[in-house]
């Protein structure tokens, strides 16, 4: 094995003419014991990862966990590792859905539930059926393909500060539209305030997602072998029984993952409710992160913020399993 | 062997960010002279952009460094970001050694002892607590406590009322009571011209309005002991009351609900609204394209109509302080920058480019200071202006009422009634999420 390693490395240095810096390292790979290096040098390699994931992720969500067990307020801030310890009150706070708390955090749960269900759905569907009308090639694809990147190659803040200008209702393009121009409403709604702003949430939340799902599943049609589409019409399938028959079931790896990476980023969606409402969300559009934030940063009760917060990964990683089983279950099953 | 030490090199990196994040909070004591030539300031942005903010003090700092030899590291901080900055740099313990605090925020950073605490002691150094004007010191931290900062800018709110739209609807002077106020946006608000401006969506200037209508009713939103009394009588009056400038007297248009980028000032510019319930607005509305002789200032309305102590409070005691990172390096330092920034001759000129008041007494003589709408505010400052209230979870109240006050102002705007037990319900609401 050693030498297979080794050989192809020194021919391709003396093919290029060996540098330097490549002679040095030929010179000094064979140094390394075989021990180590059938054993050690994997790990070393991989250290630097897991020091860095450990740093990055392990540590802070560690100390999160901790902080959620503590009476974390302004008080404590200063060096909170005095902060007394108060258990599980903190969960119970949250939990406790018949006081105001936490039957705010309820409601905000099930604002997230709908929000959510909506903003995958209809970023699905439009990525699914763009992709699939840019399969065929016509003029001008490749510039309508480039477009429809755009949102999601802009920064989130400027184009949903964009988006939360539109949104005026005195001086907003879309009340002029719906309003002026085309006289679909009787009179200017409010979309940033109120019952409306659901809608908007959704719908800039799917403005924002959609060309992620675009983005995939033109890859993933790529890999479908043109044959299946010819055999199928020459069969007489038509358009829609080549997409449920060949396309929908040939794109199912990759809408497993597409699904769970919407469902995860637009659960935890921080930036566009904070863009479009500030600090303090119109009540049905109080999103849960917008609600762990608020209870966090801006009422100083870091310990039931913390609290909420690993309530919600909880939940998460419980949805994630869930769904990960069923699909994995449904794929063996498919290939049977 | 380069491997183990390169891998040693890493673990000594991780051992210490490791350290810097979980003992982040430990520094709790008292301020060193380690490094007496530098201070970084974070200064709050005050001026039109950060860039004018950056262009207004650094002559200043200059003139510091020349005094005293030592160097001042500017950053200027926009004010959505502050709270969130200073919350950081107190929890990790790395913040600058001088910045500048939103007033109301004195009493909940007070709370994390971060911050040096004004002693007699202290404040001698800087010239004696005397020298300030006493609405200004209270709103420096807890009744009873060494404040935790200083007053460097201060600003009250007042009535700004345009000339010409007053003189179109036959209205002779400013109104000086509710009733007169009322009566004067009736008379102007049609034709798509509106009475008063709002600033629905503000959460923090929802609060400043309706804690001064709740003084004029009594109400405090806080008791002795520092515990929420949102629902008393007079604090749903008082919200009642500003929402009912929509809801029931019609002087305020529908669209304000949901303003909460100073759109109102630039209603007023236009013409399309005739007053605005503002802090220090001329160069703003300079910046409009406003000339001074278009609009007037007077003082906020009160029942009686003559504003005082007590019922007659029309105005938040607003304002910037100056206070210093209780670890800093520098503390000699730190207290001659604050000192500095507090003297006659800056307090003048700063205040003169900010459009703000001197909270320091003498520096409030100047002449500049003496133009009728700056006479309003500090007159005001001096003699009606009350702090809001100085309690740890103060930015939980802004937050919880100010929140609940945006959500009846979106009732308002959508023709939902708007009565006293709606009034009640969200401020209970608002009561029961604060801890503690």
């Amino acid at each position: 094995m050693t030498a297979t390693v080794t050989e192809p490395r020194a021919d391709t240095s003396a093919a290029k003419g060996t540098s330097r810096g490549t002679g040095g390292a030929r010179r000094r790979l064979p140094r390394i014991p075989d021990r180590v290096r059938r054993g050690g040098l994997p790990y070393l390699l991989l250290l630097p990862a897991v020091l860095l994931e450990l740093l990055i992720h392990i540590i802070p969500m560690i100390i999160g966990i901790v902080m959620s067990f503590r009476q974390l307020t302004q008080f404590f801030i200063n060096n909170w590792g005095a902060a007394p310890w108060t258990g599980l009150d903190n969960y119970r706070i949250a939990v406790d859905f018949d006081a105001p708390i936490g039957e705010a955090l309820l409601h905000s749960f099930f604002v997230t539930c709908v929000f959510t269900f909506f903003s995958v759905g209809f970023a699905w569907l439009l990525g699914t059926t763009a992709a699939i009308l840019l399969q065929e090639s016509f003029r001008g694809r490749g510039i309508l393909r480039a477009v429809f990147l755009v949102p999601y190659a802009l920064p989130v803040y400027a184009a949903v500060i964009t988006w939360a200008f539109m949104f005026q209702r005195d001086n907003g393009l879309i009340n002029h539209v719906l309003h002026e121009q085309l006289g679909i409403i009787d009179e200017p709604s409010f979309w940033l305030i109120g019952d409306n702003s659901i809608y908007t949430l959704i719908i800039v939340s799917v403005w924002k997602g959609w060309p992620f799902a675009f983005l995939m599943l033109m890859a993933g049609l790529q890999n479908i072998p043109r044959e299946l589409y010819e055999a199928a019409s020459i069969d007489g399938a038509g358009i829609w029984q080549q997409i449920r028959r060949i396309t929908l079931p040939s794109l199912r790896p990759v809408n497993q993952v597409l699904v769970l990476v919407l469902f995860l980023w637009t659960f935890n969606d921080f930036n566009t409710p904070y863009v479009l409402f500030g600090r303090s969300a119109p009540e049905n559009a109080d999103l849960i992160s917008i609600h762990i934030y608020q209870s966090s940063f801006v009422t100083w009760n870091f310990g039931t913020g913390s609290a909420m917060s690993v309530l919600l990964l909880l939940f998460l990683l419980l949805v994630t399993a869930v769904y990960l089983i069923l699909t994995s279950r449904g794929r063996k099953g498919a290939d049977v | 062997m380069r491997h183990v030490r390169a891998a040693s090199a890493v673990t000594l990196a991780l051992a210490i960010a490791a350290a810097a994040t979980g003992c982040g909070g430990g520094s709790t004591g008292t301020g060193s002279n380690e490094s007496p030539k530098t201070l970084t300031y974070w200064a709050s942005n005050q001026g039109p952009s950060i860039e004018a903010d950056k262009e207004i003090l650094t002559p200043e700092l200059k003139k510091f460094e020349k005094e005293t030899g030592i160097k001042v590291k500017l950053e200027v901080v926009p004010w959505a970001d502050l709270l969130n900055r200073i919350l950081a740099a107190t929890a990790s313990g790395q913040g600058p050694d001088v910045l500048n605090i939103g007033n109301t925020w004195s009493a909940s950073l007070q709370a994390t002892g971060a911050l040096l605490p004004w002693d007699e002691k202290n404040f001698e150094e800087i010239g004696g607590r005397d020298r300030f004007v006493d609405s200004a010191v209270a709103s420096a931290g807890k009744e009873g406590e060494p404040p935790a900062a200083v007053p460097l800018y201060s600003l009250a709110y007042a009535l700004y009322y345009n000339k010409k739209m007053f003189a179109d609807a036959g209205i002779e002077k400013p109104p000086a009571t509710w009733d007169e106020l009322v009566a004067a946006g009736q008379k102007i608000s049609k034709g798509g011209k509106w009475g008063l401006g709002a600033e629905g969506g503000n959460v923090s200037n929802n609060i400043h309005q309706t804690f001064v209508l709740g003084q004029q009713h009594g109400a405090d939103f806080f008791d002795k002991d520092g515990r929420a009394t949102f629902t008393s009588d007079g604090a749903v009056a008082a919200v009642k009351q500003y929402i009912d400038f929509m809801a029931k007297d019609k002087i305020i248009a529908p669209g304000n609900a949901e303003y909460a980028q100073n759109q109102s000032l630039t209603d007023f510019a236009k013409g399309k609204t005739a007053m605005v319930l503002w802090q220090a607005a001329a160069s703003t509305f300079a910046a409009q394209g406003m000339k001074p002789e278009d609009w007037g200032a007077a003082p906020v309305p009160v029942p009686s109509g003559t504003p005082g102590t007590g019922k007659q409070v029309n105005s938040m005691a607003a304002g910037i302080n100056i206070a210093v990172f209780k670890n800093t390096k520098n503390i000699d330092g730190a207290k001659k920058f604050v000192k500095f920034m507090t003297g006659d001759e800056q307090q003048k000129h700063l205040n003169k480019t900010y459009g703000s008041i001197p909270p320091v007494k003498a520096a409030q003589a100047d002449a500049a200071f003496g133009a009728p709408d700056l006479k309003v505010l500090r007159d005001t400052l001096a003699t009606s202006a009350a702090p809001l209230p100085q309690v740890p979870n103060e930015s939980q109240f802004e937050t919880a009422v100010g929140t609940a006050v945006k959500e009846l102002w979106a009732d308002a705007a959508a023709g939902r009634p708007v009565t006293e037990e709606s009034v009640r319900a969200r401020l209970e609401k608002a009561q029961q999420t604060m801890q503690q």
